[in-house]
């Protein structure tokens, strides 16, 4: 009996496509008979491709706890995304994974105060393991999210965040956004000058996901008010072929990304070369 | 020669002339130099080499350099001042930022002839008037001279050199070389017979793109090869279609502008005949539109970017190709 | 120990040709290259064939699978064949070694079954080196010219090749081809071996100081100043990555074939700027840190990973085929402090 190989994808099929922001949407992804292609840890990523066309790595947005489908949020921005953006549901794509290792949910999370930081399309892979710990409650401590984004408009996820975060107890949501709108009320200003202004308590464990600039911010910002690096987590993006540790493109240093990471905390990085 | 240059790139930096000098730096062996931009006297005292292996046209690295503040000195030899003075007609080095100078050369040796004719453990060459004094780990040898030269070398087009602000040694003139006779060759060959040709040559292609990189002549910010966008992107021939087009399509891109100086095929890890391509273009260039030779002059229009009404029909060189 | 002739070599050739694929060195106007042995064809002397063995294993383009695609439905149609029966004879010491290496990427958990299959199908014969080159430094990594791994190693001395299984595969082809070998015993060989020592030690690069590349001081590496100077003259090709035994990066490409969409697999490398060019980011800006990637990886991130296994195996194709002659010595001594 062959081997699986873990290079050869399995068939999906699209079955909901959300529209989330001017340039993200979320796609539902099912077995052809209808299933959950595979279970996964809040964090890792998977890969997606329509032949022909390319195939990149996403991270998964919907909770382990769904059992019934992943989803994943995309941004339009190259090739194999531009592509999805164009596909209507009942499209099929090619889909492997999970690849990655995931946040530590299991073990250095559990009992924690967390504090999720993301900005823009940075929501999608924490909204994962936001989810997975909303469902088992009382495994963490109190939970904080800190979200911003250019405008409204481009808040991922917003629906969800109004309707169910938001009045769940023990959860304290923030938004922010960029620049003023009319029909805006909330919190106006960019994500790093947020967290501070919230001040928060420094027993916490931080997860932040975003843009390189966010994160470097945030990263500062925390740290200035008393954080220390091993309490803050991030999860990487790199360009990658292979998902488990072979194609050699998504390294830094030693660490492959796709295998080892893309979640690393930041005492971890600073000990790597900062090429990403 | 050698401490001829080195004296000149001592002097040209000591006088504040230039502030960086483009020359080949010595490597473990007498035959691999590297391409290298010295900064300090120490640095060419210690291994600025010049001698039959100086072989790397320095001319292309000047495009990258001269984008850097300062003047940089190079040293040309003849067939690299073609090149040079091609890349200044497309304006890709501003000439006031470099100060070339014109240095003789009588050939270059070809390391992998030398191996061909059984030596092996090459640890060290002499040159002696026409001969090599080879030593080797098996022992002392020797090589004529001429059967060490690069094929490029053997068929040396010009001894003058077109482009410099100073030269060392005489002036040389233009050949009258056989470098078209490996063409002719080709052309004399069936349709059959020479795609059989081709198809052996470039089915050892393995795409690393060392011709394309070394080619003065390819200069483009972003190889259409390179290039997600232009459709053609390509890193590996998916067919073997693909592996000609590659270079069919390269031909095609510095045709009128390749200057023959032979880079494509020294730097070929796979010792594929490239400039023979290209020599068919400058062949049938020639015989269309008169003898053009790209980089000799600076203020001639190229044929391809010219029109004439004596020009050649479409239709001619149809019929010609039949 | 067994021996046969070197004038009855072509009748052993054609015995393992009737049963498997025979892949051997052979000399070609353009230097040594593997190729599927044909009648005549006789075993080269040189070192070092112009691609590497990893070819064996690793071709740089391979069909991985098809995608059949109608309207909004795909379907994975299976392609594969990579089944064949092969024996390559006359791999050089650093050839087999990179196998090893090699190995510890594509089998490593989850195992890369391309590669497996055709590792799993292969009998190695290798060669020893009666003749080193200038270029070659497989003993920095502990490696003896003199005896190769492989299923069976061989020896030409004088006009017989004597040889000796190492691997139950070996005895197996050994034992398949009984009938055209002899019995041999060792002490011709023991000499040969004391003999390709001693030229080894004369070799100028057979210690390159590669011991002070160490994973602890990783940050201090990645930091030398002298990458810059180093990879000034980079022209940004592939020839290092592509001669070389242990390279491994690849890409996934698809091709339409108008048919269908073939999804393939080719060599890549790290030289290229596209390696790890994102839509929106680059974290390898310039040429300095593409080329930092490629030494970097086989001298200290394979090690790190790889219980202190650097990622070379010191061929010195490299060495030979760079278009500007920089080169992993050259890095070694630099970086490595002598010089």
């Amino acid at each position: 009996m062959m081997q699986k190989e873990a290079l050869l994808p399995e068939i999906g099929v699209i079955t909901d496509i959300r529209i989330d922001t001017p340039d993200v949407k979320t796609f539902r992804v099912v077995t052809p008979d209808g299933k959950k292609p595979f279970l996964h840890v809040p964090g890792q990523c998977a890969m997606l491709s329509i032949p022909g066309v390319g195939e990149a790595l996403f991270s998964i947005t919907s909770s382990p706890t769904n059992t019934e489908f992943l989803e994943f949020s995309i941004k339009k921005c190259g090739c194999v995304t531009s592509f999805l953006h164009s596909i209507e549901p009942g499209q099929y794509v090619t889909i492997r994974g999970p690849y990655g290792n995931g946040f530590p949910v299991e073990s250095a999370f559990l009992g924690k105060d967390l504090l999720f930081v993301a900005g823009g399309i940075g929501l999608a892979p924490l909204r994962s393991v936001i989810n997975y710990c909303r469902h088992y409650r009382d495994k963490y401590g109190k939970i904080d999210i800190v979200y911003g984004s250019r405008s409204m408009q481009d808040l991922v996820d917003y629906r969800e965040i109004i309707d169910e975060w938001c009045k769940e107890e023990g959860i304290n949501v923030h938004l922010t956004i960029d620049r003023e709108q009319p029909e805006w009320s909330g919190h106006v200003g960019f994500v790093p000058n947020f967290v501070k202004e919230l001040g928060f308590d420094t027993g916490k464990t931080a997860v932040l996901c975003g843009p390189p600039i966010m994160i470097k911010f945030t990263l500062a910002g925390l740290q200035e008010i008393g954080f220390q690096k091993d309490q803050i987590y991030t999860t990487l993006e790199m360009r990658m072929k292979c998902g488990i540790g072979k194609c050699g493109r998504c390294n830094l240093g030693d660490k492959f990304i796709c295998k080892d990471g893309p979640v690393f905390r930041f005492d971890q990085l600073e000990e790597l070369p900062d090429e990403y | 020669m050698q401490q001829v240059i080195r004296d000149k790139a001592l002097s040209l930096l000591e006088a504040g002339k230039v502030d960086r000098v483009l020359a080949w730096k010595e490597g473990e062996f007498f035959y691999d130099q590297t391409p290298h931009v010295f900064k300090t006297a120490e640095e060419i005292n210690r291994s600025l080499v010049y001698n039959g292996f100086s072989a790397a046209n320095l001319s292309k690295y000047l495009v990258k350099e001269t984008l850097k503040d300062g003047m940089i000195a190079v040293f040309l030899k003849p067939c690299d001042t073609y090149s040079f003075s091609q890349l200044l007609k497309e304006h890709r080095i501003p000439r006031e930022k470099v100060w070339a100078v014109g240095i003789p050369c009588d050939g270059k040796l070809d390391i992998d002839r030398i191996r061909k004719a059984g030596l092996r453990g090459i640890t060290s060459i002499r040159e002696d008037g026409d001969r090599l004094s080879v030593s080797t780990i098996y022992g002392e040898k020797t090589v004529a001279k001429s059967d060490a030269l690069a094929e490029r070398c053997e068929n040396c087009k010009s001894r003058k050199h077109i482009v410099y602000d100073e030269l060392i040694g005489s002036e040389g003139e233009a050949l009258d070389s056989g470098r078209f006779d490996a063409v002719e060759a080709l052309e004399k060959m069936s349709p059959e017979e020479r795609f059989a040709f081709w198809q052996k040559e470039l089915s050892r292609c393995i795409r690393c793109n060392a011709c394309r990189n070394a080619c003065p002549a390819c200069t483009c910010e972003k190889c259409v090869f390179d290039n997600p966008a232009s459709g053609i992107e390509s890193k590996a021939p998916a067919s073997s279609f693909e592996e000609q087009n590659f270079h069919i399509i390269r031909a095609f891109h510095v045709v009128g502008r390749c200057t023959d100086c032979g880079e494509c095929s020294r730097v070929c890890p796979q010792s594929i005949p490239l400039h023979l391509i290209n020599r068919k273009f400058i062949k049938d260039i020639n015989e269309f539109y008169g003898t053009y030779q790209a980089g000799e002059n600076p203020d001639e229009r190229a044929p391809l970017t010219n029109f004439d009404k004596d020009d050649m029909e479409p239709a001619d060189a149809f019929r010609k190709g039949e | 120990m067994k021996k046969i002739a070197l004038q009855n070599l072509p009748k052993l050739f054609s015995a393992i040709s009737e049963s498997k694929a025979l892949y051997l060195p052979v000399d070609t106007e353009s230097g040594a290259e593997f190729r599927l042995y044909r009648e005549g064809d006789t075993l080269s002397e040189a070192c070092n064939t112009n691609r590497s063995a990893k070819d064996f294993f690793f071709p740089q383009v391979e069909d991985m699978a098809e995608f059949k695609v109608e309207g909004k439905k795909i379907e994975v149609l299976d392609i594969r064949r990579e089944s064949e029966e092969f024996v390559i004879f006359g791999a050089r010491a650093c050839d087999v070694k990179s196998f090893e290496i090699l190995d510890s990427v594509f089998l490593a958990d989850p195992v890369d079954t391309y590669y497996k299959n055709r590792r799993e199908h292969v009998t190695v014969i290798s060669l020893a080196c009666n003749f080193p080159e200038e270029t070659c430094f497989c003993s920095t990594f502990g490696i003896d010219a003199a005896s190769p791994a492989g299923d069976v190693a061989a020896w030409i001395i004088d006009e017989e090749l004597y040889m000796t299984a190492l691997t139950e595969k070996g005895e197996a082809f050994l034992s398949a081809h009984a009938a055209l070998l002899s019995d041999a015993d060792e002490s011709k060989v023991d000499k040969k071996k004391e003999e390709i020592a001693e030229i080894c030690h004369r070799l100028p690069l057979q210690n390159l100081p590669v011991e002070h590349f160490k994973a602890e001081k990783l940050m201090e590496h990645f930091n030398d100043p002298k990458w810059a100077e180093l990879s000034q003259s980079c022209i940004g090709c592939g020839t290092c990555t592509f001669v070389c035994p242990t390279c491994q990066c690849f890409d996934i490409r698809d091709f339409d074939t108008g048919n269908g969409i073939q999804r393939y697999r080719c060599w890549d490398s790290c030289m290229y700027s596209d390696f790890t060019q994102m839509a929106a980011a680059q974290p390898r800006l310039t040429q300095l840190e593409r080329f930092r990637q490629r030494f970097m990886h086989k001298l200290v991130y394979h090690p790190a990973n790889h219980e202190g296994t650097y990622g070379c195996v010191g061929c010195g194709r490299c060495l030979a085929k760079c278009p500007i002659s920089m080169n992993i010595a050259k890095v070694i001594k630099e970086i490595g402090g002598e010089k």
